[in-house]
């Protein structure tokens, strides 16, 4: 265990400072966004939404690397959670909606309006 | 040294791939992207000593959610040319907007003033021992009420997925 220890004083933390994985974090953030914002399809709309939630979790782990406290990677825990079943119960939404119309594109969900 | 080459590195891979994601044109290739930027963003938790979220992430997301929406696109039969396409404004003006909220989150980032340590750097605060003890003593709730989301999206994802409800 002490050699384990000694092994993992070597932390990228101690290096790197924390204000880049900022910023790493807002480039994904902005690539999640820029997918919702560019395509069409629903499926790479969702994809997309799981990239932002990604830029969010490593943010999380890397305070809570930096601050030594564990609470920001049981967060993340708990994103991954609603990430699951937020893809389950979207993809399904999605099958019902390819069912109806024979297609992802969600132009066609604008007729949702009535 | 090599850890800030290593960050460089991964942070690349996890960019460059990203863009990927949303610019290639095949949706397969999209979620085949999107499983290396899960590796690349794994890699930055073992950077991290989140040994365990680490593998935790790479089952959940590479081995789960990439795999049902694999499923789903295989099964729509999705390809190159079923895929949509915006017309050029709408997509240089998704570009902008984008290209606008990179530069206030990078603008107002940068100077951020670095808050400082308060305790003492521990490197095993990412070891299954302590997370487990923060899991299942200080968040014991939360960690019920996730149980009952889950059932709840699954019967959700079940009543959806069947054909027509009687």
């Amino acid at each position: 265990m002490e050699r384990v220890r000694e092994r993992l004083n070597m932390n990228a933390i101690q290096v790197i400072p924390v204000n880049w994985y900022l910023l790493l974090s807002a480039v994904l953030f902005t690539i999640g966004v820029l997918g919702v914002l560019f395509r069409r399809n629903a499926i790479i709309i969702f994809m997309s939404v799981e990239l932002m939630l990604n830029a969010v979790n490593l943010l999380l782990v890397a305070f809570s690397t930096y601050l030594s406290d564990s609470a920001g990677q049981v967060f993340v825990f708990f994103i991954m959670a609603v990430a699951a079943a937020e893809v389950a119960v979207g993809l399904a939404i999605l099958m019902s909606v390819y069912r109806n119309t024979m297609s992802t594109d969600i132009n066609i969900l604008s007729k949702l309006k009535g | 040294m090599i850890t800030q080459y290593i960050f460089y590195f991964l942070s690349f891979l996890a960019i460059m791939f990203g863009l990927m994601v949303v610019l290639s044109k095949n949706p397969i290739h999209s979620v085949l992207y999107l499983v290396l930027t899960f590796f690349a963003i794994a890699g930055h938790y073992v950077l991290l000593n989140a040994q365990f979220l680490a593998a935790v992430h790479i089952i959940v997301y590479a081995g789960a959610i990439m795999v049902l929406f694999l499923f789903v696109i295989m099964l729509l039969n999705l390809n190159k040319e079923t895929e949509p396409h915006k017309n050029v404004w709408l997509k240089l003006s998704a570009a902008v907007a984008a290209g606008l909220l990179l530069v206030v989150m990078v603008g107002s980032l940068k100077n951020a003033e670095m808050i400082a340590a308060t305790n003492t750097f521990d490197p095993s605060v990412g070891l299954i021992e302590n997370l487990g003890k923060t899991l299942f003593g200080e968040f014991l709730l939360p960690f019920e009420v996730a149980s009952l989301l889950l059932l709840g999206a699954m019967v959700g994802a079940v009543l959806l997925g069947k054909k027509s409800i009687k």
